[in-house]
């Protein structure tokens, strides 16, 4: 919980998320924080949600006791279906990731790299890991966001200048929404879009590996 | 049609590459892949998204040494220590391959071809020393078909032809897997009548499926 005394919990981080997702997209929420956004986006909003087992219009968990065997999502836990939603099989799943569908794939984070390279399904030196779908959704989805804790359980950068843990893909991350700041990966490096609330460039830098620039809208300090 | 679950299974051999469908539990042919756990062939390649979980299911595979090689996306999860086990022995090889990598390769091989390139995992531990190539200014990697000796599938209803109807997201893995074996067994819900499932409908064509045997009620299957 000492993340708490400083920037968003990973609540406030799923809402801030939410919100930056247009009416209409295509999304599909990784394993773990990630499916935390779905209860946040916002009600006015239409959002189509992918899952890889071969749902496009995935719903809410359903009321206990009506459960559908034949109906769960990635995290094999059970869902529902919501209005307009269609099955497929795996093949046209993944023919919707890596054929650019999707318009928005947010994925757990590990480590990212200041190029936007991704590690997110292995530490270093583990031996047996799962990968699942996320290698796909970071070649295929038009944009990635990964939404991770700014530091991990020691306190070390998750934001780096190298990854360290074996690679997701290479250059494929466009934004990170930590619990401290929302960061834009570009050519030139990473630049903060949002801070969270009191958070200053001094705090951000503190535990973050490579030079971060700052957006006009978030320079008030 | 096929009278008895055992009888269903008959005819797998020693050394056999097996495919089975399903994603985490959903839309398993558990009775099928129990029914391959008594008849107790050995040194099998498992070609499945997962690797089993607690004492249903594949896990029985692993937990009655049958399994030489597991070709799987997500094989480390909660509760499959059956696998882990096989794994850490040095018993089971296993070969992790990216899940929409997986149904391409199952795909490739349903439909003769020899392989394609993919975006997923270019640059990645699970790449290395595979060949790549730049395709307009992208770096691809090639993958080669994945056929099965058998295919253990499951649906909701099928019919004497073989005819089969999936449910929800439990259609999965269990389409590309049948057409991508040399004899496809399929458990069903329900047999259907001849002619019951409208030929629009029908999501797996029973050209591809050899044998069907129904448990009813097969509820997670």
């Amino acid at each position: 919980m000492s993340e708490r005394k400083l920037g968003w919990t990973t609540a406030e981080l799923a809402a801030r998320l939410a919100s930056d997702i247009p009416d209409g997209a295509y999304v599909n929420l990784g394993i773990g924080l990630p499916t935390t956004v779905t209860a946040h986006i916002p009600p006015d909003r239409e959002v189509m949600h992918h899952s890889e087992n071969g749902i496009v219009g995935m719903g809410p968990p359903p009321p206990a006791g009506q459960e559908d065997p034949d109906l769960m999502d990635a995290g094999k836990n059970p869902c529902t279906l919501a209005l307009g939603a269609s099955i497929c099989d795996h093949t046209v799943s993944f023919t919707i990731i890596r054929g650019g569908r999707l318009d928005i794939a947010v994925l757990g984070g590990m480590q990212v790299s200041a190029r936007g390279d991704l590690a997110n399904w292995r530490v270093a030196g583990q031996k047996l890991g799962s990968v699942g779908g996320a290698m796909d959704l970071a070649a295929g989805a038009r944009q990635v966001w990964v939404m991770m804790t700014h530091t991990d359980k020691s306190g070390r950068p998750k934001v780096v200048h190298e990854c360290t843990y074996p690679l997701t893909a290479a250059r494929c991350v466009d934004r990170i929404y930590t619990t401290l700041a929302v960061l834009e990966v570009t050519e030139e490096g990473l630049v903060a879009i949002d801070l969270a609330p009191g958070v200053d460039a001094a705090a951000l830098e503190a535990c973050t590996e490579p030079a971060v620039r700052y957006a006009e809208s978030v320079a008030h300090f | 049609m096929v009278a008895s679950i055992d009888e269903a299974v008959a005819g797998v051999r020693d050394g056999d590459v097996v495919l089975v469908g399903g994603f985490g539990i959903g839309g398993v042919p558990l009775h099928l892949v129990e029914a391959l756990a008594r008849l107790g062939r050995r040194d099998l390649t498992l070609v499945s998204n997962n690797c089993g979980t607690g004492e249903i299911g594949l896990a029985l595979l692993f937990k009655n040494h049958l399994v030489r090689k597991a070709c799987a996306s997500f094989p480390a999860q909660a509760g499959n220590h059956h696998f882990v086990a096989a794994y850490e022995s040095g018993e089971c090889e296993l070969e992790l391959v990216p899940q929409g990598t997986l149904a391409e390769r199952l795909r490739a091989a349903a439909a003769g071809l020899g392989g394609f390139y993919t975006p997923t995992g270019a640059g990645t531990d699970l790449a290395a020393g595979k060949e790549t190539r730049e395709i307009d200014g992208r770096t691809y990697v090639f993958e080669r078909p994945l056929r099965g000796d058998v295919a253990l599938v499951s649906a909701h209803r099928g019919d004497r032809f073989g005819n089969l109807r999936h449910r929800r997201s439990s259609r999965n893995f269990n389409p590309v897997m049948a057409m991508a074996a040399r004899l496809t067994i399929a458990q069903v819900d329900e047999i259907a009548p001849a002619g019951a499932i409208d030929p629009d409908d029908v999501h797996t064509p029973g050209i591809f499926v050899d044998r069907v045997v129904e448990v009813p009620g097969g509820g997670g299957r």
